[in-house]
């Protein structure tokens, strides 16, 4: 344990990222408002389950940085979406966008129910007929009184 | 008849759980692919061979001709890894290999080199990560074949294998001319 812990202390790389001092971009409160409301909505790469909003992965501040100087410049939701996804691809976003490759994936469930609901009607139908081709039994009065009166 | 039902929907998960459980959820498909390659102008950090470097260099000093755009860093395992096979391919000489340095200091870079050899034409500094995110860099090491009129023709992400090399990039370094 103790050489696999040694042997693993030499292997690790001794360098370590650079972080480049950027300088701050100032905000208005309306972009402000504007960036908390986006960054929720875009996914950190590195840490997939998360979102820009919450992650301090290194390229997380960057993409943030990014998108701060995106919101500074006046670009829309949209646009700025567009940006992101012309290089990391729909993987960005949280919500994937309704297109041919993603029918299955939106439509999916609903077609899913529609077709428990028909194999469900279709039971409950036939289960009628069951019931209906057994006749019922006629009631004797009498017995049926007997038992209620007990 | 009464299992029929039950059992194609069994059918179904288990292709769906056989292709999906093993994909690798790290690796995105790039949307770049077939496109051309981002813009990109960086400064030099080791130009072998000549004596005057030109001080930045970008997609048109490469145009023509198919290349590697390798992003690898001193500080990242991966590029570890696959160093030795980048010195193998640039003795083969069969692609120019360009190499951005991803979000790394100088000194750093010198010392790995001086350890391990290097492999690349030029090597490029991405030093605040811009380009990297420009070709959608999510892991350093990340390797990209750009093809002779300047689009992104294949993308690897991680170490850089031989099987990867001759599957996915040989067949496509004629292509793109």
């Amino acid at each position: 344990m103790a050489v696999l812990l040694l042997a693993l202390a030499m292997a690790a790389p001794a360098f370590a990222q650079v972080t480049v001092e950027k300088p701050a971009i100032p905000l208005t409160a309306e972009q402000e408002a504007h960036l908390a409301e986006l960054l929720p909505d875009l996914r950190c790469l590195v840490c997939q389950n998360e979102s820009l909003a919450e992650s301090r992965a290194p390229l997380a501040l960057d993409l943030k940085y990014e998108v701060r100087g995106l919101v500074a410049s006046g670009k829309s939701s949209p646009e700025i979406k567009q940006y992101l996804v012309d290089r990391y691809g729909d993987f960005v976003l949280f919500r994937p966008p309704f297109d041919p490759r993603t029918w299955l994936l939106w439509l999916g469930p609903f077609a899913l129910v529609l077709l428990a609901l028909l194999v469900l009607m279709r039971q409950i139908r036939s289960s009628r007929r069951d019931a209906a081709a057994a006749a019922p039994k006629p009631v004797d009065d009498a017995a049926l009184k007997k038992l209620l009166d007990e | 008849m009464r299992y029929a039902i039950p059992l194609v929907v069994l059918g179904v998960l288990l292709a769906f759980f056989t292709v999906g459980l093993k994909r690798d959820p790290r690796l995105l498909p790039s949307p770049l692919i077939g496109k051309p390659a981002p813009a990109f102008s960086l400064p030099v950090a080791a130009f072998p061979n000549t004596d005057a470097a030109p001080l930045k260099l970008g997609n048109a000093e490469f145009a023509g001709k198919p290349y590697l755009v390798n992003f690898f860093a001193s500080w990242c395992a991966g590029c570890q890894v696959e160093h030795p096979y980048l010195m193998t391919l640039a003795k083969q000489g069969a692609v120019t290999l360009v190499g951005i340095d991803y979000k790394d200091a100088d000194a750093d870079l010198r010392q790995w080199l001086a350890a391990r050899g290097n492999p690349y034409a030029p090597i490029l500094v991405d030093l605040d990560g811009r380009a990297g995110i420009d070709f959608g860099v999510y892991g350093v090491p990340e390797t990209f074949l750009i093809g002779a009129d300047g689009r992104v023709l294949h993308k690897h992400v991680g170490a850089l294998t031989p099987e990867a090399f001759e599957r996915d990039f040989k067949p496509l370094l004629g292509a793109g001319s």
